[in-house]
């Protein structure tokens, strides 16, 4: 199948059918968008479903699984807890445990994480000089889990050939 | 007459314009109103939460722990001198369960025990 014979449909169309396409297609992108924010609104995470990118959580979280998160202002973040995080200057989130924490009576916390499959805290890689993450790091705390699912964005990222499929 | 489609796509669009324009009325509401600043209250009192021990246990191994005379898996520090002649001192269990699929409860053990840190360091072994 060649390119011009991909046009041939959008040819045959009279203005009205075409501006329908159109209109049918910026439907169907607007309503992922709105569902997207949607979720944000709900779970009061900035990105509500995350896909785990390391290995650092084995065995409980693979590279590839998908999980769901809400970020509830009055909801403490506790110990025990599993938290996604943004670090200063690394725009991959990071899925780890939360080990130690500090809560002020005026409910400012501060805490320390560390994955399950790694043998330190996660000091290290924090943003330089940062030994403790603040609410305004995290991106959510993971409440749902789906194992695999996540596979497909990690395959198109990694092999950017695979993208082209689609 | 229509069809039952028809007016359900009518009310979901109409609706999707209500909601459309409640979106704003709120939006514009939170901007205008969000002025009150919070006070901070500089207070010093702290709770510190602290990992000490922890443990995985995979799908079919033995649940049941039975520990003696462990040590902490973790230092048991906390970012000031809070431990020091301490009265309340709470160890409590707790645990995350990793379903195959579906939600991550995190599930408090019935129970917790509190002990006091004494006001002197120790100067021999216990």
């Amino acid at each position: 199948m060649d390119i011009a014979s991909l046009f041939d449909d959008v040819k045959r169309m009279n203005k009205r059918q075409f501006l329908y396409q159109v209109l049918s297609f910026g439907m169907i992108v607007s309503s992922a968008l709105m569902i997207w924010k949607g979720l944000m609104v709900v779970t009061g995470s900035e990105s509500p479903i995350v896909v785990v990118l390391s290995g650092s959580m084995e065995p409980a979280f693979h590279r590839g699984d998908l999980l769901f998160l809400t970020n509830y202002p009055d909801e403490p973040v506790r110990v025990g807890e599993i938290v996604v995080f943004k670090v200063e200057g690394r725009d991959i989130p990071i899925v780890h445990r939360v080990l130690k924490l500090h809560e002020r009576e005026n409910g400012t916390v501060k805490f320390l994480t560390k994955g399950d499959n790694n043998s330190v805290d996660d000091r290290g890689l924090y943003a330089p000089g940062q030994l403790w993450l603040t609410k305004r790091d995290v991106v959510g705390r993971a409440r749902g889990f789906l194992p695999y699912v996540g596979m497909v964005t990690i395959l198109m990222n990694e092999y950017p050939k695979f993208k082209v499929w689609f | 007459m229509h069809s039952i489609l028809q007016r359900g796509n009518a009310i979901l669009a109409y609706t999707l314009s209500v909601l459309a324009c409640l979106t704003f009325v709120c939006f514009a509401s939170t901007v205008l109103l969000n002025y009150r600043t919070h006070a901070d209250l500089n207070t010093v009192k702290v709770v510190v939460y602290v990992v000490l021990w922890d443990k995985i246990i995979l799908r079919g191994e033995n649940a049941v722990l039975d520990f003696k005379n462990m040590n902490t898996k973790y230092y048991f520090w906390d970012d000031g001198n809070g431990l020091k002649g301490n009265n309340n001192i709470t160890l409590t269990l707790s645990w995350n369960i990793i379903p195959n699929a579906g939600l991550l409860p995190n599930i408090f053990a019935h129970g917790s025990h509190s002990f006091q840190f004494p006001v002197d360091y120790t100067t021999s072994r216990m």
